[in-house]
């Protein structure tokens, strides 16, 4: 195994060019633990923590532009204003010494659907900047999950940010799991308002083979809002339409039995989330939400 | 020599006799502190993975990737060929005549020979001059397996065409067994159940399952081996006891015991984890091959694989009352999965049918426990050893009982209470306080902590803090869906090694003068595991000797065996040979002090005579020398073994004997906020009441109570190790998926310590380390179903379980 | 390869490192520090916390080339690093960020190695001193870990509620205490150095 350290962001698309096996690590939160149990050997191990850009991130009008390898920490001390919905999921991340570490561009880079970002990602909207020695691309957050742990990224390609849209609205994100803390989500949900645009996007993790957002409810809910002049109104949303949104995002997922939950319950669980979020970010765009202590 | 005035003037008719140690600080009874703290706490405290040798080789350990299998071939050319390579080992290559090891029977290849009989059993070792030099080199060990069916429960073990876990059994309970793929059975009859049935006006029924569950002790399996020039070696491993890990290893080795020398390094907990042998022989096999020290550390996943787990079992019980409440009968099946191998089973069917009916009183019974060979991974014990799975399953049924009689249930519990005197199914009386209707009376009578306590928080009235939610940061619900329940349960545990095994330990203790200071050394081959035993041998010295330097000294194989810290056993055992052997040297010195002083004042021949702050003073407190002064350079010096009464085995038709030494209780109460809608719980109070005997040191006997209340939250909500039902391999050997409670997870555990001396046992104490572990899971789930009206019969228990989705 | 950092203040080589170590590993096996422990080596356990330029880390998850040119603290140099702390930056901590060495308190402050002697001797950082007094030490195995992560907790947090010592110590696990003891360590801890500050 051969240990690469670039010391630039340039240095390190020549490497990725030169070895497109090779797997870039940088908070080492996922790669380490393979190859501490020996699931993975691979020729090029490359060392992403020399190039500092990757570790900032820049507020601008519309989006919040992430740095790779900003840690989950510094998502949930200094930009819960601006991604609200992402800074919940950040909480929720194991526990605090692997959110020293981790940070959304790993996430996506492993791209397991239990991945915690990536509801928050789905439901906020987000572009990833994808760049190679061949250039750069914007790759839509919809089309980047391709398959189990399988992502849009060509092999020489690094993610370098995470353009994520800014909150409009409110946002919330939960995450089912059997221990408090340090626990791999049975499932997760994510969900944002955009009274901007009349939308609510959502966000599923960890029942279906990707994280998926459940469009379905989306197209029913935002419509639902609009033909009851709710966004104007502000009034409380009927538990039928509630209801129905639970149900079809129940409806969005695709899940399995396996070690950590079975696939119904992950079904019944998200339709609940669904509710539940819908139910606070409402609370919240009328006005007459609680304040949450504890970070949430 | 002066002699002392007599120090305090006292009114007159007062009595003002000393008791041997009254007067020596840190003695028993104090919350002295670890001896080996500073050292945990810098860290430079040596764990058995901590060893480090110039020159030393690193072990690894090939396993089967299967689960029943014959191995048709294995072929180990190209690891040998592999630079850096020093050594690879199969069957053929063990150097003995013995080839096998167990705790009881003798059952387990030291290296697998022509079958593998469980996921993960030991294939292959090789030594190589770093650890990935090693992994690579396993892989290319190239084994032949060809299928073998697969043994997963009692259904395929003793069908009449079972394919035999092991065939030709010759041990001593193959004659006794209905099936040859059951390990041992013990039924117990007391009166006739079925008679006193015809009274019952209510009879209640279960069918309950207990999951199985990991110790998860911290410190991974690890050792160093250090071939010696006389063609012995040293050993520096963690385990529980040396000298049934030495009995165990120098037969394969062909060595002589005296030659395996063992050293105990640093145990990262145990929790009946390292009862049996796991790299002890195949480091010490890598070392006297190469010729040069090897040590061997188990990463987690392969710990999952490198010990035994805690018994699942399937229980049916049936308890039977009349209108007013009382028992008229108990009827249970208990069948407990042993694994491949047998380990500790037999003693854990044991511990299971004499404790199945628990801490209350019933005459007519009908028991009957068995454990199983299979081709699941390989069960032995877990702290509460057979009593905890009963436990979970007769507190169920108590609450069942209550509800049909529409009682409350500690009533009914208390009701039904056993007491010193009350016999057990066995026969035997319970001849120390059994104050078991008291600690349920203790925990119910705790002010519940306050409602909704996720509204408390905040300056505005309408803040939530999450961190008192089920579900807690991950932020699952705010108040929705959240129902509070309380649950209680009551256990009985025995203390010791029972039905007629010869328990004993052995202390030495030598005391002499260094520096002018009388300085005692204590050295036994006890385990320390972190359960304290150290710090108490530390105490018993000072109270029994009146001296305040103590040392003990590192265990070994040096010094007679301490029997294993387990069963609850140490402080009453091995706390017991200290204390006897410390009374051995009080002896020796006073007789020293006779020969050399007894002419200076009558009161050598005629007074009480104690030792206390160093020196020698009579019972009405005054001082006749100094230990100094007595002992000069002579050294007292005694190495004693001591038992504790004897048990008996349990007949094999009835059951009936004396079999167990000591009986220790706990009760707890449950308190706990479910999330009804996601199945999810959060135990916000687990409070515990325990009667010790005696605390020789308070804080540690807490921080047991608390450890141990805390491993049966963790196996009513999350603790479970899933084992594929087709191929019988572990699907979650990992610390991600084999969940222990974090501290987001554990509510307060507020204790509350009785001390009903047993007046059979050193200075009245009893065991406690195992009772804390049986009522806690009872009283999680108990609780649980009064928040949810479910039955729930299962556990730990998951959120569809709640969720009935 | 070789890999050049700084451990507990003193600077430290490695030679022939395998490329796939971690951190932990070469802490344990190469230098001689083995305070920081391999529990599970994946993660989930906080028993192999380390501070990585003052932030507290997982040692397991690093790999040893990613440790290059940096500042480790283990628990082996946390009664040093207290000292450090008070000396330089009394009250506050080095949680500024801006931490100088004054040229006199470099000139005080000096790593002390790792021999069993010194263990008895050695003054014992507030947290360190305070596991021990409330009893929060049983086999041990966990106690490192938590350490470094308690140290950072009352470095930033003087005074955390329960519910914060709880979430700061959520990544460390512990099989033998349930936990209690653990709290009533880091209250301890906390209330001492208040006194202390007074």
């Amino acid at each position: 195994m051969d240990f690469l350290r670039p010391a630039s962001w340039e240095e390190a698309l020549a490497a990725k060019a030169e070895h497109p096996t090779a797997v870039p690590i940088a908070g080492g939160t996922d790669v380490m633990v393979e190859i501490n149990f020996d699931h993975r050997r691979p020729g090029h191990l490359m060392d992403l923590n020399r190039i500092g850009e990757l570790s900032e991130w820049q507020v601008g009008p519309d989006t919040v532009r992430l740095g790779a390898s900003v840690p989950y920490s510094a998502v949930m001390k200094h930009l819960r204003a601006e991604l609200p919905g992402l800074a919940l999921a950040s909480h929720t991340v194991a526990s605090p010494q692997i959110r020293n570490r981790g940070g959304v561009g790993g996430n996506l880079g492993t791209a397991s659907p239990a991945g915690d970002a990536h509801p928050a990602l789905l439901a906020a909207g987000a572009e990833v900047e994808a760049a190679s020695v061949r250039g750069t691309r914007m790759i839509p957050i919809d089309d980047f999950y391709t398959g189990v742990k399988r992502n849009a990224l060509a092999p020489d390609e690094l993610i370098r940010a995470v353009h994520i849209k800014k909150a409009d609205g409110p946002q919330q994100y939960s995450k089912v799991g059997t221990r408090n803390a340090m626990v791999i989500a049975v499932c997760a949900f994510g969900l944002a308002l955009h009274p901007g645009t009349r939308t609510v996007r959502t966000g599923i993790g960890s029942a279906a083979p990707t994280p998926v957002r459940a469009k379905e409810a989306e197209a029913f809910l935002g419509a639902a809002l609009e033909e009851g002049g709710f966004w104007e109104s502000g009034k409380i949303i009927t538990p039928s339409v509630a209801k129905q949104f639970a149900q079809l995002a129940a409806g969005a997922c695709n899940p399995i039995d396996d070690v950590r939950g079975t696939a119904a319950y992950r079904r019944h669980a998200v339709g609940i989330m669904a509710r539940r979020t819908l139910g606070w970010t409402w609370e919240q765009y009328r006005g007459a939400g609680r304040t949450l202590e504890g970070a949430a | 020599m002066a002699l002392h005035p007599r120090a305090a003037s006292v009114p007159a008719g007062t009595p003002t006799k000393i008791t041997q140690g009254s007067g020596t600080r840190g003695g028993i009874g104090e919350s002295t502190l670890r001896p080996d703290g500073t050292l945990k706490v810098t860290g430079e405290f040596a764990y058995s993975s901590d060893m480090w040798h110039e020159d030393m080789l690193w072990g690894h350990t090939l396993r089967s990737t299967v689960a029943h299998a014959e191995i048709r071939s294995i072929d180990i050319g190209e690891a040998v060929a592999t630079p850096g390579v020093y050594a690879v080992l199969t069957y053929d290559d063990l150097p003995a005549e013995m080839k096998n090891y167990g705790l009881e029977i003798q059952d387990t290849p030291v290296l697998a020979h022509g079958k593998v009989r469980h996921h993960g059993e030991p294939v292959a070792l090789v030594a190589a001059d770093h650890p990935e030099t090693a992994r690579r080199a396993a892989a290319k060990i190239k084994i032949d397996y060809a299928g073998l069916p697969v043994i997963t429960d009692e259904a395929s073990a003793t069908a009449p065409d079972a394919v035999l876990v092991h065939e030709g059994r010759t041990d001593h309970h193959a004659g006794h067994v209905p099936h040859p793929n059951i390990v041992h059975r013990q039924p117990i009859i007391r009166g006739d159940a079925d008679a006193a049935a015809e009274r019952a006006d209510v009879i209640v029924t279960g069918d309950y399952v207990f999951g199985m569950q990991d110790q998860a002790f911290l410190g991974p399996e690890s050792g160093l081996a250090l071939p010696s020039e006389d063609g012995g070696v040293e050993l520096y491993v963690a385990t529980q006891w040396l000298h049934s890990d030495l009995r165990q290893i120098a037969p394969v080795l062909g060595l002589p015991e005296d030659k395996v020398r063992m050293t105990l390094s640093g145990v990262g907990g145990a929790f009946g984890g390292r009862e049996d042998l796991s790299m002890q022989i195949h480091a010490c096999l890598l070392a006297l091959r190469t010729g040069k020290p090897v040590k061997m550390v188990y990463n987690r996943f392969e710990s999952f694989f490198g010990h035994v787990h805690r018994h699942p079992a399937k229980l049916h019980y049936e308890h039977g009352a009349t209108r007013d409440g009382k028992l008229t009968h108990m009827k249970c099946r208990i069948v407990l999965d042993g694994g491949a191998y047998a380990s500790a089973s037999p003693a854990v069917v044991g511990n299971a049918s004499s404790l199945a009916v628990g801490p209350y009183a019933v005459e007519d019974v009908d028991i009957e426990a068995i454990a199983l060979y299979s081709n699941n991974p390989p069960c032995g014990a877990m702290r509460g050893f057979g009593a905890v799975q009963a436990c979970f399953a007769y507190e169920a049924q108590m609450d069942k009982l209550a509800a049909a009689l529409d009682m409350d249930p500690v009533e009914l519990r208390q009701l039904n209470a056993m007491e010193q005197g009350t016999l057990l199914p066995t026969g035997q009386p319970v001849d120390s306080p059994a104050p078991v209707a008291e600690l349920l009376r203790r925990v119910k009578a705790r002010p519940l902590p306050p409602e909704q306590q996720w509204l408390a928080a905040g300056a505005e009235g309408d803040s939530v803090d999450v961190r008192a939610l089920p579900g807690g940061l991950s932020n699952t619900t705010h108040g929705e869906g959240v129902v509070r329940g309380v649950g209680y349960a009551v256990g009985l545990k025995n203390v010791g090694f029972s039905e007629g095994f010869d328990d004993y330990s052995t202390a030495r203790v030598r005391m002499e003068v260094i520096n002018g200071e009388p300085v005692a050394t204590v050295h036994t081959a006890m385990a320390e595991v972190g359960q304290g035993g150290v710090t108490v041998h530390a105490q018993i010295a000072r109270t029994e000797l009146g001296v305040n330097q103590v040392t003990i000294h590192p265990a070994d194989t040096q010094v007679g065996s301490a029997g294993s810290t387990s069963a609850s056993r140490q402080t009453y055992v091995t706390g017991g040979a200290v204390k006897n052997s410390c009374e051995a040297v009080r002896e020796q010195v006073l007789e020293i002090g006779r020969r050399r002083f007894g002419s200076y004042h009558p009161a050598w021949a005629t007074a009480e005579l104690l030792l206390e702050g160093g020196k020698v003073v009579t019972d009405g407190g005054e001082v006749l020398a100094s230990l100094a002064d007595v002992l000069e350079d002579e050294t007292v010096d005694v190495e004693l073994e001591w038992r504790h009464r004897p048990t008996e085995p349990f007949d094999l038709r009835t059951g009936q004997g004396n079999g167990h030494v000591q009986y220790s209780f706990a009760a707890h109460r449950a308190v706990v906020e479910v999330d009804t809608e996601l199945g999810l719980v959060k135990v916000i109070e687990l409070a515990c009441a325990q009667d010790v005997g005696k605390a020789l040191n308070p804080l540690s006997v807490v921080g047991q109570i608390q450890g141990g209340t805390t491993q049966g939250l963790g196996v009513a909500v999350m603790e479970e190790i899933i084992v594929d039902p087709k191929t019988a391999k572990v699907r979650n050997p990992s610390f991600t998926d084999y969940l222990i409670p974090t501290i987001l997870d554990t509510p307060a555990i507020p204790v509350d310590v009785l001390e009903l001396a047993d007046d059979h046992a050193p200075y009245g104490l009893r065991g406690i380390g195992e009772a804390p572990t049986l009522s806690s899971t009872p009283a999680v789930l108990a609780a649980i179903r009064n928040a949810t009206g479910l039955e729930l019969n299962r556990t730990p228990v998951r959120p569809e379980h709640i969720t009935g989705t | 390869m070789r890999v050049n950092f700084t451990v507990n203040g003193r600077k430290q080589e490695a030679d022939d490192v395998w490329e796939g170590e971690s951190l932990l590993y070469v802490l344990r096996e190469r230098m001689g520090l083995p305070g920081s422990k391999n529990a599970c080596e994946q993660g989930e356990c906080g028993s192999c916390t380390v501070r990585l330029d003052g932030v507290p880390v997982c040692s397991c998850l690093v790999a040893a080339g990613q440790a290059e040119g940096r500042e480790v603290v283990t628990v082996e140099g946390l009664a040093d690093y207290a000292r450090h702390r008070d000396d330089a930056h009394p009250g506050t901590g080095c949680a500024a960020g801006a931490c100088g060495t004054s040229l006199d308190a470099a000139q005080r402050w000096q790593a002390r190695p790792a021999d069993g002697r010194s263990a008895e001797a050695a003054e014992l950082s507030p947290v360190q001193q305070a596991f021990i007094d409330a009893g929060a030490v049983q086999c041990g195995f966990c106690t490192p870990g938590l350490l470094v992560a308690a140290d950072e907790l009352l470095e930033a947090q003087p005074s955390p509620s329960d519910e914060d010592i709880r979430e700061a110590l959520s990544g460390n696990l512990c099989r033998c205490t349930g936990y209690e003891k653990i709290l009533d360590a880091v209250r301890l801890a906390a209330a001492r150095q208040e006194e202390a500050v007074r």
